[in-house]
């Protein structure tokens, strides 16, 4: 693995072994080790797009490991803001640091970018298109919760359609063997053809999360946005029929879990944090070890 | 070819003819094999004639250049059925039905307006080939990975 593009740029068994360094990195971290594989190394963070968890993670994960972080977190602070082309900014980049860390609004700006440098780049994330280290988090997650990943039933709920983090989900369960996938969905929120056709496991397109509820064992959970809509009254009544309450999360069985990539607005309900279900403030705490996992990876030095 | 386009233009002595171009889009072939008129060809265009095999078509004819089977596979995105004929003195030397190409680059846009190949100076619009079934091969951007249909072909060109 030099880069991390896509979600299918992983073999089952390289999933895997992320995740079993993941593993070993929460219990090196538990017993308080040092770790110093990124010794020596820069990792170049360029967020041209705002995030905190994302980002904040990627340079946790990177301190942990002993390495050091440039970076910036936003369009505004650079001289991308003076009209410098992303091309030049990877260029300059590529000479600063080890590997770069990209987020950008455009789709396919993480390819282009591996493209400009010779450094490994990750994805964290390209517009509307993939965000893979955060599906590696997701399977990680449910791997740690049920021990396995097979053989599951998922419920992707939302907005399948502009969400990148569905889109990576959606391609890394390829490289297992869900039983089923319900992709629950206003219709004008379906997943992408382009998507949809790589798939190669059942999966069922329904819009009333109710129909799948009592089968799933983890129901993933995506925000809808209000820019999808063209009208404020469809927004809210869709927003409302996908919202995540008490009430649903009663209809799921004692041993599923609901997953969210966070950050969430309203589309879980705050009570729901108090059922045993609710696993997604767990799933944010192994991103971190997952990223430190990823870098190691594509440093090769793991 | 048939013969009433014979009546409207004659046989070339040296040079490429496309044949089974769908009808009307004979410009837009042009466009995509990068001829402006300037170049000095003798360029004959022939369009909405009766054909046998499409109901009606376009036929071009250009006079003094050789086509490569490669590039003119590219026109394969909005006339699928398209065949190229090379000419030398008079005979044709050379006949094949196009095959669309494994990567069209530069030609047209991604239809996505986010994907950076059309937000990035440079940056260029690269497509790999989908699906060659059907009248209508598909193509999918290497970056954004939206698939490009002939439709979205023909838009972007007229445009």
């Amino acid at each position: 693995m030099r880069n991390l593009i896509s979600a299918l740029d992983l073999e089952r068994s390289e999933y895997e072994e992320l995740f079993e360094l993941a593993d070993r990195y929460i219990e090196q971290l538990s017993k308080k080790k040092r770790l110093d594989k990124l010794n020596g190394k820069i990792i170049a963070l360029a967020f041209f797009e705002p995030s905190t968890r994302t980002a904040l993670s990627f340079a946790s994960a990177t301190l942990r490991l002993g390495g050091k972080v440039i970076g910036f977190s936003s369009e505004d602070a650079i001289s991308i803001a003076k009209g410098e082309s992303l091309a030049d900014t990877i260029r300059m980049l590529d000479s600063y640091a080890d590997c770069i860390v990209i987020r950008h609004r455009y789709d396919g700006s993480a390819r282009f970018a591996s493209e400009i440098s010779g450094k490994p780049i990750v994805n964290a994330g390209d517009g509307k298109h993939e965000h893979p280290t955060q599906a590696i988090l997701d399977l990680y997650t449910v791997r740690k919760i049920f021990g396995y990943v097979d053989n599951l039933v998922f419920g992707v709920l939302g907005d399948l359609r502009y969400a990148r983090v569905v889109n990576s989900l959606l391609r890394a369960l390829t490289r297992f063997k869900p039983r089923r996938v319900y992709l629950i969905s206003p219709p004008q929120l379906r997943a992408r053809r382009e998507i949809l056709d790589g798939l190669n496991y059942p999966y069922v397109e329904i819009s009333d999360p109710r129909d799948a509820l009592s089968s799933l064992d983890v129901l993933y959970v995506t925000r809808v946005q209000r820019e999808r809509f063209p009208d404020d009254l469809e927004y809210r009544r869709v927003r409302q029929s996908y919202r995540v309450d008490p009430e649903l999360v009663s209809m799921m069985s004692r041993d599923s879990i609901v997953l969210h990539p966070l950050p969430r607005v309203d589309e879980v309900d705050r009570e729901v944090d108090k059922y045993p279900q609710a696993r997604y403030f767990e799933q944010a705490s192994y991103g971190v070890p997952v990223r430190m996992a990823v870098l190691s990876r594509v440093l090769g030095v793991a | 070819m048939s013969g009433a386009s014979e009546l409207i233009v004659k046989r070339i002595r040296d040079g490429s003819v496309i044949d089974h171009i769908p009808a009307g889009r004979s410009l837009l072939v042009l466009k995509i094999l990068g001829i402006k008129g300037d170049e000095g060809y003798r360029v004959a265009l022939v369009m909405n004639v009766e054909s046998r095999k499409i109901g009606r078509k376009d036929i071009l004819k250009i006079e003094g250049r050789y086509i490569s089977d490669s590039e003119a596979s590219m026109i394969t995105l909005i006339a699928p059925e398209a065949t190229l004929n090379i000419v030398k003195n008079y005979r044709v030397v050379h006949k094949v039905r196009l095959k669309p190409p494994s990567m069209v680059r530069g030609i047209v846009k991604c239809p996505n307006s986010m994907c950076v190949s059309n937000n990035d100076p440079e940056a260029q619009p690269v497509f790999t080939l989908e699906k060659t079934d059907s009248r209508e091969p598909s193509f999918r951007c290497i970056y954004c990975e939206t698939r490009l249909t002939g439709s979205d072909a023909l838009t972007e060109l007229y445009g």
